[in-house]
């Protein structure tokens, strides 16, 4: 590669030409990063000023309100939903990493024919749009009796989601038969070299498909509107909703809680950033 | 990846089975109960009167004989056509350009790429929120900044011509997802391609026309399906916009100024859980699922004439 790339630098009207497009795209990236953070920026601002002032057509404001913070943070039961919200996302996160894994493990390295006829139909309900089975779920959810539960939002996580089973069926396939087969030898069960061998060596893959559940739940709308009922069960999201609709004046506590609300999933992505690049970049490429 | 099978013996085959069924067991009984016989029962409701507190009453094709003369019907799949056919190609193009952008090895790339991705990882309920208020016709940023650029205002929460315009804006801002994937792909293009072609004197254009787009054409085709699928489910941001401006109960749907904003999923939605109408929302969910499917084939059907696969 770098031999090629030096051989070339030797024609100078490639390289200057090089060095204009570069700059070009340098300005324009630019011209994109203004567009793309003044929402960032505007929710930061009006999140500062004080009721009066949100509504001056001013830009920075006067003074620095940080109440807006305070008032977002007890005039919502703010701690109240997000205890709900995180025993909602941690009891998906854990049920899609564990059920996906197995049922990937099962379609990728475990021997038996199943699974030539069994991963086309799992690849398959994912084409099916979500409002076909919306009503009977909820019929079957109503007939149990749990509607205003959280079951009808976890239960689901545990029997595995077609697209994290399919995630990490592609991972799984890469790592080479001869590893199994050797521990096999060694008289090793399946569930041996499942939870020894396979989940060490795919924690990348585990790691993306957890943080996809995380933010999926964490940021679920509809589920919690359809299923929870009482303000008690409410999650950030339908809790933020119904705040929304109660005070829609009050822009600078509402711009606080939405930055609150944000900044938690900010944080994940600095720690995380890599396991969501690879995790979009893996699922999104392979048709 | 050549697979070598060896000789296996009776015995040994029914152990894997054994384990093969037992690994993929939580799918399969997930399988059945929220996927298989909802499906079954979604079929049969679609096929009866049924209000959710009484028992279904079979009526035949009524559902579906009815929907087609109804007129929200055909106002919630136009609008849903709307956002399709403008919004998925728009946040391909914005999605591609910034990828190739990033792709060009400037300073900084990590820096931008954080930046442009962001947004598309803030909770729907935090976005929709903030959009409201910098739509917000009086007193948002965008018609403050239109004015000092002396361009019209619109009524981007209120003017029915306006309203999917302003969804369209917000979805531009979450295309960090698609512009990520397209990034990957473009640095997957082999280098040495472009390097041919730079011998050969070709231009910018040129490399981008031969060797770029067809490098990409599969994730192009991949992302097309993908985003095609789900503006037709198209739901949430629509949902959070009408909601809040009209301040009904937190599960009351409606279609926004003049239906504006009555999509597909919302108008069922509606139907389902605003209007008990289970009978008629299931019918449509089977509509939706045809069309979708009718789409889809029509989009692979084409593919042999612009997605390449390369060698592989």
């Amino acid at each position: 590669m770098t031999t090629d790339s030096r051989g070339v630098s030797r024609f100078h009207s490639i390289s200057f030409r090089r060095r204009m497009s570069r700059l070009i795209a340098l300005v324009l990236l630019i011209v994109f990063s203004i567009v793309f953070a003044i929402p960032f920026l505007w929710m930061i601002l009006t999140s500062l000023k004080s009721l009066e002032e949100v509504y001056q057509r001013t830009v920075l404001p006067q003074s620095l309100h940080f109440e807006n913070y305070l008032l977002a943070l007890t005039q919502i039961p703010f701690l109240r939903y997000t205890w709900n919200t995180i025993v909602i996302t941690v009891l998906c996160v854990l049920g899609t990493v564990v059920s996906s894994s197995m049922v990937a493990y099962s379609m990728s390295k475990v021997k038996w024919r199943g699974k030539k006829y069994l991963f086309p139909i799992i690849v398959g309900t994912m084409m099916i749009p979500y409002q076909v089975t919306l009503i009977p779920l909820y019929m079957i959810w109503n007939k149990l009796g749990l509607i205003g539960t959280i079951a009808p939002l976890v239960v689901p996580a545990f029997f595995g989601g077609p697209y994290y089973i399919f995630l990490l069926r592609q991972f799984f396939k890469t790592i080479p038969d001869s590893l199994l087969e050797a521990a096999t030898i060694d008289g090793a069960g399946e569930l041996r070299v499942f939870l020894q061998i396979m989940i060490p060596l795919c924690k990348p893959a585990l790691a993306s498909v957890a943080i996809f559940t995380f933010l999926g739940t964490w940021s679920d709308f509809m589920g919690p509107m359809l299923y929870l009922n009482s303000q008690d069960s409410y999650t950030l999201s339908i809790g933020l909703q119904a705040f929304l609709q109660q005070h829609y004046v009050q822009w600078g506590i509402l711009m606080a809680a939405s930055a609150i609300f944000t900044i938690p999933i900010i944080i994940l992505f600095f720690f995380a950033q890599k396991y969501f690049i690879e995790g979009i970049t893996v699922t999104g490429m392979k048709a | 990846m050549a697979q070598k099978k060896p000789p296996v013996r009776g015995k040994k085959r029914n152990s894997h089975t054994a384990a093969g069924i037992l690994f993929a067991l939580p799918w399969i009984i997930g399988f059945l109960a929220f996927s298989l016989y909802p499906i079954v029962m979604s079929v049969y409701y679609s096929l009866t009167d049924f209000n959710m507190f009484q028992a279904p009453k079979f009526v035949g094709l009524e559902n579906y004989t009815a929907l087609f003369q109804d007129e929200k019907f055909y106002k919630s799949l136009w609008n849903t056509m709307y956002m399709t056919v403008l919004g998925t190609p728009l946040s391909l193009l914005v999605g591609l350009l910034m990828a190739l952008l990033l792709n060009q090895k400037v300073r900084g790339m990590p820096f931008f790429r954080t930046l442009f991705y962001l947004p598309s990882v803030v909770p729907l309920v935090a976005s929709s929120m903030l959009w409201l208020w910098i739509l917000n016709p009086q007193y948002g940023l965008l018609n403050q900044m239109l004015q000092k650029l002396g361009l019209y205002q619109p009524n981007w929460l209120t003017d029915p011509d306006f309203t999917k315009p302003a969804l369209l804006i917000m979805g531009v801002w979450g295309v960090g997802g698609i512009m990520i994937i397209f990034l990957a792909a473009l640095q997957d293009v082999p280098r040495s391609l472009y390097e041919a072609a730079e011998i050969d004197g070709a231009g910018t254009l040129k490399k981008f026309v031969h060797i770029t787009l067809p490098g990409i054409s599969p994730v192009i085709f991949f992302q097309l399906i993908m985003g095609v699928i789900n503006n037709f489910q198209y739901f949430t941001q629509a949902y959070l916009m009408i909601g809040s401006s009209t301040g009904g109960g937190l599960n009351v749907v409606s279609g926004g100024a003049e239906n504006s904003l009555l999509f597909y999923a919302l108008y069922l939605y509606q139907n389902a859980f605003n209007l008990f109408k289970m009978g008629k929302a299931s019918a449509m969910a089977w509509i939706l699922f045809l069309i979708v499917a009718l789409v889809t084939f029509v989009i692979f059907k084409t593919q042999d004439r612009w997605v390449s696969y390369g060698d592989d």
